[in-house]
């Protein structure tokens, strides 16, 4: 009989997936105005070694790390002056390889003004049981899907040139100051074919057929003053979040509040009523916990008078509920108690599938910075960097 | 023919001067995109447009015309147009 070390027994009596995680090195996912950068952690989450820029000087909105071969990224890029592109990585940025076939509309026939992508916004990729399939969103507003891994991508014409929904998406104007996008692509864990999306402008929308199909889900939903909340391409989604522990579960931060929905109730609840008055429930950013769908966090930006999109009164701060939105905690321990005038996009907050769970934030002054307790205290894991537009977790394999 | 390449599209090429064959700017832009896959899309958008912030020179003069017909001789600079700051 062999002999063991009473570690090497304990290990082999952990299940498999516990394992891994004891071993498993996060990563960061770092999106910026003038690149990318991987933050490769340590098994204990302390400390964070920079890989970057990738793509110096190309506008990446977005990078994700494709959850269900644990190894495959893709990036959406773009420069001031080059078209957007997607490039694919299988080696963790060592090597990229471009699409052969971005996200771009339809060809317009002879006399129609045709859509052109500005830049892909947002990179979903699609259900556990489709493998290499991908959701792409654009700016503007578009709906595109890749069947084969992110190598190739098609628009999807159920939404993108449905006469009715392109009245929902309003004008080119309409949009963000960097452009209308369709954004917060979901898919449920439990159906391949039920999906959501969010659009600024252009409101919440459900499938349930895979896409081909979509209806608005905007009831409860606030729009601005004077304006008909029955008119879709008023609302202004500003990120969608579905709770993996509760699928029927789904928390929204908007232009107009925070809100939560548990389905099959069509009607949002404005849950940011519960915020400090002085703060208010305006923000970009929506976080939800990875195993509690009462647990929930916004990071909230002043968007009173003109909109100065700043931190309110200069003092950064992520807020937390733990009961579903009924009460709602500041959490700034280690941030900037003043004078710190940043805020954070919608992209830019997202939490790992660790016990306690991680939170990560990256700023519009280039910080990243981090939680390893849920958002009880907080730490600056770099600085200097280019302004962030998105921040992923993930554990590669 | 020639085709002088900005250095944004280097990346692509690996060389600032290439050679590229076409009877039209459209048929050199697609012979580029054969030797060099997915340089057009970076340079003309899915309605065949130049991108707002690109631009094309034939023999030094600006063309914006895809359907413009070329020589062999005729020399076609690609060029980042001076936007932004």
């Amino acid at each position: 009989m062999s002999r063991r070390t009473a570690k090497q027994a304990k290990q082999k009596k952990a299940p498999a997936r516990a394992r891994a995680k004891q071993v498993s090195r996060p990563l960061i996912l770092v999106a910026t105005r003038k690149g990318a950068w991987i933050f490769h952690g340590d098994p204990a989450r302390r400390s964070w070694r920079a890989d970057g820029p990738h793509f110096l000087g190309h506008i990446v909105s977005h990078v994700v790390l494709d959850p269900r071969d644990r190894r495959t990224l893709l990036a959406a890029a773009k420069t001031g002056h080059l078209g957007p592109t997607i490039f694919r990585s299988t080696d963790f940025g060592r090597t990229w390889k471009e699409a052969a076939h971005p996200p771009a509309f339809p060809k317009a026939r002879e006399g129609e003004k045709g859509r052109v992508v500005d830049h892909t916004f947002w990179l979903t990729p699609g259900h556990a049981s489709e493998p290499d399939a991908w959701y792409a969103g654009t700016s503007p507003q578009g709906l595109f899907r890749s069947q084969d891994g992110g190598a190739t991508w098609e628009p999807m014409p159920g939404f993108n040139d449905h006469p009715e929904y392109r009245l929902w998406m309003g004008g080119e104007q309409d949009g963000t100051p960097d452009g209308p996008k369709l954004h917060s692509i979901i898919v449920d864990p439990r159906e391949a074919k039920h999906l959501y999306l969010g659009m600024s402008g252009g409101g919440v929308h459900e499938s349930r057929d895979g896409g081909r199909t979509w209806a608005p889900l905007i009831k409860g939903l606030e729009v601005v003053e004077q304006l008909d909340p029955a008119n879709v391409q008023f609302h202004d989604p500003h990120c969608v979040r579905l709770c993996p522990s509760n699928p029927d579960r789904l928390y929204q931060q908007n232009h107009c509040g925070i809100y939560r929905i548990d389905r099959p109730s069509n009607e949002w609840v404005r849950v940011g009523k519960a915020m400090p008055k002085k703060v208010g429930d305006i923000g970009f950013p929506m976080v939800v916990h990875p195993r509690d769908a009462n647990s929930a966090w916004v990071f909230p930006m002043d968007g009173t008078s003109v909109w100065p999109r700043t931190s309110p009164d200069g003092r950064p701060t992520a807020y937390g509920t733990r009961n579903g939105g009924k009460t709602w905690r500041r959490l700034d321990s280690g941030m900037p108690a003043t004078q710190a005038w940043w805020t954070v996009k919608r992209q830019a907050m997202t939490a790992d599938a660790r016990d306690p769970v991680g939170l990560y934030f990256g700023t519009t002054s280039g910080e990243l910075w981090m939680s390893r307790d849920e958002g009880e205290r907080w730490s600056c894991i770099a600085r200097h960097l280019p302004e962030i537009y998105a921040v992923e977790a993930a554990e590669p394999r | 023919m020639k085709i002088v390449v900005p250095s944004p599209l280097v990346s692509y090429t690996q060389a600032r001067e290439v050679e590229a064959r076409g009877a039209t700017l459209a048929a050199v832009f697609a012979d580029l995109d054969r030797r060099y896959p997915g340089l057009r899309f970076r340079v003309i958008d899915e309605q065949d447009k130049l991108r707002r912030h690109m631009r094309v020179f034939v023999n030094g003069e600006q063309e914006f015309d895809l359907a413009r017909s070329l020589e062999h001789a005729d020399t076609v600079q690609i060029v980042q147009a001076l936007s932004g700051g």
